[in-house]
């Protein structure tokens, strides 16, 4: 699977139109997430998953800021995401298909805050966006 | 059997009273054929399905996705009896349409987002969580007659 050029365009322009939302968007993707796919909160035993947690608000800034700079550097997710690779393969090891859960959530955050922005073409090319983000993070574990 | 809480049947049957089937219908196929582009795979007799915007504009695929999605409508109507309901479609997926049941998971997924974008903030998380549980039930409805 492989980001065309139209890919790219897409999702840099949803990024752009999302501007400072962001962080508000990684919050409310990790809520959705934790609410709808249960066994996600598996991995978070230390947290406050409350509604408004601030736990939760913080590491939603974090999940949105990876996205951010994978978006910004697209044409090497692999490398501007290695760090964060690195910590998912030797510390995390968040099972592979919590990965498309996430993407499913943010998909669905933007469906909410942008309706007209996300066209079946935009849909497409952030849902491969997503699976790029995903892979790249998991293509250490093994 | 699934358990359905008042409050969930109350989240589906709010939600589903608002929604145009037709219209819901052909967007959620539409949008499976586009994003997931092999799932044309299963609609060689559909005409063009060369780019998206002959997906959308496609007569075939507008007519099928109303008859998925009015499909769907009988399912909320049988929420305690789901594998009854689809046990002939279920069969039929299997042994005619030779439809691999991940499908149907891809194509849920796809609703939630179609209705996400039509209801936006409405769409609240334990709405969102609600639709998720149907959208499995009845994908798991349609695979269990498979064999």
């Amino acid at each position: 699977m492989v980001l065309s050029g139209n890919d790219k365009t897409n999702v840099k322009n949803v990024f752009t139109k999302i501007g400072g939302h962001a962080e508000d968007y990684g919050t409310e993707t990790l809520e959705r997430m934790f609410t709808t796919y249960p066994q996600t909160k598996t991995y978070f035993p230390h947290f406050d998953l409350t509604h408004g947690s601030a736990q939760v608000k913080a590491h939603g800034k974090k999940v949105a800021g990876a996205l951010v700079e994978a978006a910004n550097h697209i044409d090497d997710i692999a490398g501007a995401l290695s760090k964060l690779s690195d910590l998912h393969a030797q510390k995390l090891r968040v099972d592979p298909v919590n990965f498309k859960l996430l993407g499913h959530c943010f998909l669905v955050v933007v469906a909410i805050h942008h309706p007209t922005l996300l066209t079946p073409e935009v849909h497409a090319s952030l849902d491969k966006f997503m699976c790029a983000v995903g892979n790249v993070l998991t293509a250490k574990y093994r | 059997m699934v358990h359905w809480s008042a409050e969930e049947k109350q989240l589906i049957t709010s939600v589903w009273s608002k929604v145009n089937v037709e219209e819901c219908g052909a967007e959620a196929l539409a949008r499976l054929l586009i994003v997931y582009p092999w799932t044309q795979r299963f609609f060689d007799n559909f005409g063009n399905l060369s780019s998206p915007t002959a997906i959308v504009g496609n007569p075939k695929v507008r007519a099928h996705g109303k008859k998925v999605l009015t499909s769907f409508g009988e399912a909320i109507k049988n929420l305690d009896n789901l594998k009854a309901t689809y046990a002939k479609l279920s069969e039929l997926h299997c042994e005619k349409l030779h439809v691999d049941p991940e499908n149907f998971r891809l194509l849920g997924d796809i609703l939630i987002i179609v209705l996400a974008a039509h209801f936006t903030k409405d769409f609240s998380p334990a709405c969102q969580a609600t639709w998720q549980k149907l959208v499995g039930v009845v994908a798991h409805a349609l695979a269990y007659k498979y064999h």
